[in-house]
């Protein structure tokens, strides 16, 4: 039985930064932290948005670009490392907001930021088993940088939603590989507001060694090669590890070019590498491949092999897509994205 | 809003679940059981309003309750959807941009929240088309 993406929808607030706002308030000097990250602004929630409000409008997105029955969503999960709540899901809010409740299975992921691709693999097994019609895994984060850490210049809010089915595919998913160790690269104790990390540790033995060998064990298991894909799309907690982890595998720069969504959104978290795979699916024609591969601290690597179908042509234009939500920005200033992140205690 | 009262409004929040009267065609939000017009001969049905509408009127709060997630100024307005109906909420805009007659769209937002410990509200509010 193909499974695959039926649809998806993502969402991303209105409001942005400028990396540079954020230097001149620590004292750093700008041109050399968006040089450094290659990231020149990130998103900042409003007030009123957080990760279950993201979801949700992601979610509505994802139904209504196939014009979905919600009803056959028979599980939903949501992955994040800022859920709103810590004993309460996310995921029963957006199957109530997106009318998919009663007939339901629903859990939150936490699994850093590939929380929503472990998602995607959880539902893939249960179309594939015939225990459910249709499945939705979510990518959504207000995601966490304490003041004034390095986190922070990136540290950005967007969620993505997919649909996982074995019928009217999209997107076929022709297989998975995931390479898990327990690596401790990023963290954030239980009640602590704000992550840490490991600094420079979080680069070779956190995210290259895992995304490397995630890539490379899916593509020894299907037998291909970078030359096999039209794109590639990687976790991007900055701009910079994408392109040495596609530049490690033999990725070209064209290849991951429409997928690189880090520059002008910061690092969605959970919904990182699946809003780089929303932007390349809304530009992707029928028969091209796209290789796939989150990471989440911790650590793991989900690596994904895709080929979009014909039935991406019928579903292309029924939600926004990434572009045309990375449009139009309101620029805020650090008091307000203090006041918006509620780094601000009243 | 004690949590059972939010617990029994979740549907209409989140989704502007309202009811229309096959009868006579009439929509209501908040739901009625009974259709008005019709009386006895009404026949009442649940109807998922679109979350299209206009502007009839508004107001900006300079001085509301302490609130984390409707910081003041904000702006409280008359909307009437495309069914008919007209509900009061919050339009998520820059006070100044806020015109009457204007055309605005429901989005998924926080209301507000019990307290720091306690539940969330979430539900729909607009922003301009």
């Amino acid at each position: 039985m193909s499974v695959g993406i039926v649809s998806y929808g993502a969402y991303i607030p209105r409001y942005r930064i400028k990396l540079e706002e954020i230097a001149k308030v620590w004292g750093d000097d700008p041109a050399s932290i968006t040089g450094g990250l290659m990231v020149l602004e990130k998103s900042v929630p409003d007030i009123d948005e957080d990760t279950a409000t993201i979801a949700v409008e992601a979610a509505r997105y994802a139904v209504s670009r196939a014009g979905i029955d919600a009803s056959r969503i028979g599980a939903i999960y949501t992955g994040s490392e800022s859920h709103p709540y810590a004993v309460k899901p996310t995921s029963t809010i957006v199957a109530e907001a997106i009318d998919a409740t009663p007939a339901l299975t629903a859990a939150d992921f936490e699994f850093a930021c590939k929380a929503g691709t472990a998602g995607i693999q959880t539902c893939m097994g249960l179309v594939a088993s015939n225990i459910i019609d249709l499945g939705m895994a979510i990518g959504s984060d207000v995601a966490q940088g304490a003041p004034g850490d390095a986190l922070e210049y990136t540290a950005a809010a967007g969620g993505v939603a997919y649909v996982i089915g074995s019928r009217d595919l999209a997107a076929e998913i022709e297989a998975t590989y995931s390479y898990t160790t327990d690596t401790p690269d990023f963290w954030r104790r239980e009640g602590m507001p704000y992550p840490e990390h490991g600094g420079r540790f979080t680069g070779e033995p956190g995210y290259f060694k895992h995304v490397v060998s995630a890539a490379r064990g899916l593509m020894d298991k299907l037998g291909t090669k970078p030359q096999d894909y039209n794109y590639a799309v990687f976790h991007q907690p900055n701009g910079k590890f994408p392109r040495r982890a596609a530049q490690m595998l033999g990725f070209s720069t064209e290849q991951i070019k429409p997928g690189i969504v880090v520059t002008l959104l910061g690092n969605t978290y959970s919904g990182s590498c699946m809003m780089g795979l929303a932007a390349t699916l809304d530009i992707a024609k029928p028969g091209d491949r796209i290789f796939v591969t989150a990471f989440g601290s911790g650590a793991g690597s989900d690596a994904f092999s895709i080929r979009v179908t014909d039935g991406m042509e019928k579903i292309r234009g029924g939600a926004p897509s990434v572009e045309s939500l990375l449009q139009n920005p309101v620029y805020v200033n650090y008091a307000i994205y203090a006041k918006h992140k509620g780094k601000i205690r009243l | 809003m004690a949590v059972p009262r939010f617990w029994r409004r979740l549907k209409n929040l989140y989704n502007l679940l309202g009811t229309h009267c096959k009868n006579c065609g009439s929509y209501y939000y908040p739901p009625r059981n009974i259709c008005p017009a019709c009386r006895r001969g009404g026949k009442v049905e649940p109807y998922k309003f679109k979350g299209a509408g206009e502007v009839l009127t508004y107001t900006i709060i300079h001085g509301g309750p302490k609130d984390n997630a409707r910081p003041t100024p904000y702006v409280l307005a008359i909307i009437k959807l495309d069914e008919g109906p007209r509900l009061t909420s919050q339009i998520v805009a820059n006070p100044e941009d806020v015109k009457i007659g204007m055309r605005v769209k429901s989005v998924f937002r926080k209301l507000g929240e019990e307290s720091k410990h306690g539940i969330i509200y979430y539900g729909t509010k607009f922003i301009p088309a």
